[in-house]
């Protein structure tokens, strides 16, 4: 020890600097893994789906049948393409405005710190979050069914008198498809809410009662202002994930009736994978262009959100900057 | 916020009542999944059976399948948790731990992941796997689901390493460790929390995963999954509804019990990443 000591600076600087270059080695042997899976898994499945996306192929034997943008053209032409875009933004919207909107009154609920019992209800309003979306699908199916057991309450306490076709009449199966998503990413958007309400700082609350604020004005002029940029960040991802609708739409109603319920990533599937809802024929080709489609959507949308929350975000720290200086004060 | 007692009052039978409302499609399921199915036709709205059918759930273990079912579930999900904490971990490690050329392009690439937009990747996935002569094991649907980059994971990790002080490998590098030993025995061990909640929300996601395995199983009955193998029981037998209840709670008890034990983490994993 104190030999190397006496021996000086230049010689445990380049020991300091081997050390570095062999962390350096492992970081790159750590990241090996990775970045191999990424590029075979992720990287390439995403540039063949565009590749697909200008071929007529079955999917069984050589790519070979160039069509250049006549999937595309197919596509923007089709009547049930358009119906699925239709049903697909009904879904999200509806999704969104019922789930994001119900999920902030539940939260500002269980917000209250006075309340008992908060991680009871949160376990129970969160539980739908956890399970599989396509069993959930099937058992809403018997729920929501001619003879299900919705009917029967509201034939038991003469509300209706004879059973409502709620997934077999066009309208009322968009509805019960949109109501069961708002259900089953509630809690989600809860637990979100919940962390924005938690980052706001208690002695706001604490000067808007000194202030003679009740509850209703100290929450518009104080909890939501606040919410802000976390609301842009929630509303984001509720689109988002109303984007993939699959595993309940294809569980749930299967796309009927009469492609009623049919959303884009249903539309996809029939069209891949199901020859018999795809008109006959596997199209691999046309249903990958109908992917690339939704992409850029997902991107569109994505871009126009991810832009206001990060504008708000911004603003928002000067906000902070400026209410810290004047606690200092 | 809410100052009077008899409010609260108020909202503790509303929460009470509505979270009844809530869960009762799974209390329904659980019961249902007990009576015959004559008395699932007929008993209308009467949630408790006259007799508990428990053969309904040893018809849809052995007759029906579930029992290989679960077991691809279990095998599907363990596996792909493993790979995806292993990966992620390296990854987060590298990027959160060490400086190195080059960590800026690649931290950019990784949040670069979040916003391309991607075609329906299924189709050259399902294509590749079977290229790769795994379609026909149960490694193909854990390959397809585990790849990827897992950017939340990652940058979970990596913003723990990065917030550990530095003392902590200094002292085990004097010690003379080496930087596998620093990272499996010092490193590693500490991230548990990370470690915890990446494996229970990858448990809960995997468990619940549909669309891949319904892909990759379509000509392998044998290699379904509970989710996928609930969605061709219903087709096959249609009118099998204790049938289909029982196998619904066989699927559904274990992420919620999973869920009811580790909540904290789970929820916990949650809002932190809306946080960052």
């Amino acid at each position: 020890m104190s030999k190397n000591n006496i021996n000086g600076k230049s010689d445990s600087n380049t020991k300091l600097k081997t050390l570095k270059k062999k962390k350096a080695m492992w970081a790159y042997i750590f990241l090996v893994p990775q970045i191999i899976v990424f590029f075979v898994f992720s990287a390439y499945p995403i540039v063949m789906s565009y590749v697909y996306s200008f071929y007529e192929w079955t999917g069984i034997g050589p790519l070979d049948d160039f069509v250049g943008l006549g999937n595309y053209q197919q596509l923007l032409t089709s009547p049930r393409f358009w119906n699925s875009a239709l049903v697909s933004i009904y879904y999200i919207l509806g999704t969104t405005i019922l789930g994001v909107g119900g999920a902030l009154i539940l939260a500002i609920i269980l917000n209250d710190q006075k309340l008992n019992g908060k991680g009871f209800y949160r376990a129970i309003y969160f539980l739908p979050v956890v399970t599989t979306t396509a069993i959930v699908g099937i058992i809403m199916g018997n729920i929501f069914g001619i003879n299900g057991f919705v009917n029967q309450i509201l034939l038991n306490v003469n509300l209706i008198d004879k059973p409502i076709p709620w997934l077999t009449d066009p309208f009322f199966a968009v509805i019960i498809l949109i109501v069961i998503g708002s259900w089953k990413g509630l809690g989600i958007n809860m637990v979100y809410w919940l962390a924005g309400l938690q980052s706001i700082p208690n002695e706001l609350y604490e000067s808007a009662q000194l202030d003679g604020a009740g509850f209703w004005s100290t929450l518009r002029h104080v909890t939501l202002p606040l919410l802000k940029p976390m609301a842009a960040v929630i509303i984001l991802l509720s689109l988002v994930s109303g984007i993939n609708a699959f595993d309940l739409v294809k569980t749930l109603t299967n796309g009927g009736p009469n492609f009623a319920t049919e959303t884009m990533d249903l539309f996809i599937y029939n069209f891949a994978f199901s020859s018999q809802l795809g008109g006959g024929q596997v199209r691999m080709g046309y249903a990958s262009a109908a992917g690339v489609l939704l992409g850029l959507f997902t991107f569109v949308i994505s871009m126009i959100f991810g832009a206001a929350s990060f504008g708000k975000q911004i603003t928002n720290l000067r906000g902070n900057k400026r209410r810290k200086g004047g606690v200092k004060v | 916020m809410i100052s009077t007692k008899s409010a609260r009052l108020v909202i503790h039978v509303l929460l009470i009542l509505f979270g009844i409302v809530w869960i009762y499609p799974f209390v329904w399921m659980v019961f249902s999944s007990l009576k015959t199915n004559q008395e699932f036709l007929t008993s209308g709205t009467a949630l408790i059976p006259e007799e508990f059918q428990w053969e309904n759930y040893t018809n849809a273990w052995h007759t029906a399948n579930f029992s290989g079912y679960f077991l691809n579930t279990i095998i599907f999900t363990v596996a792909t948790v493993v790979i995806v904490i292993f990966l992620s971990a390296l990854t987060g490690y590298a990027l959160g731990r060490i400086d190195f050329p080059g960590k800026k392009i690649i931290m950019i690439c990784v949040v670069a992941i979040m916003f391309i937009p991607k075609g329906y990747t299924i189709i050259p996935l399902f294509k590749l796997v079977s290229n790769m002569g795994l379609s026909d094991s149960i490694l193909g649907i854990i390959v397809a689901e585990a790849s990827g980059a897992h950017v939340l994971f990652i940058l979970m990790f990596a913003s723990f390493f990065a917030n550990l002080p530095k003392s902590i490998e200094e002292a085990a590098e004097i010690d003379g460790a080496g930087f596998l030993t620093v990272f499996s025995k010092v490193m590693l061990p500490l991230s548990m929390p990370i470690v915890a909640t990446t494996a229970i929300m990858q448990f809960i996601w995997t468990w619940s995963s549909f669309l891949v395995p319904l892909v990759l199983t379509i000509s392998k009955p044998e290699l379904r999954t509970l989710a996928v193998g609930m969605q061709s029981f219903v087709q096959t037998y249609a009118v099998d509804f204790s049938g289909m209840a029982a196998g619904a709670t066989i699927s559904l008890l274990p992420v919620m019990i999973i869920f009811i034990i580790m909540q904290r983490y789970f929820i916990e994993g949650v809002a932190g990443a809306v946080k960052s």
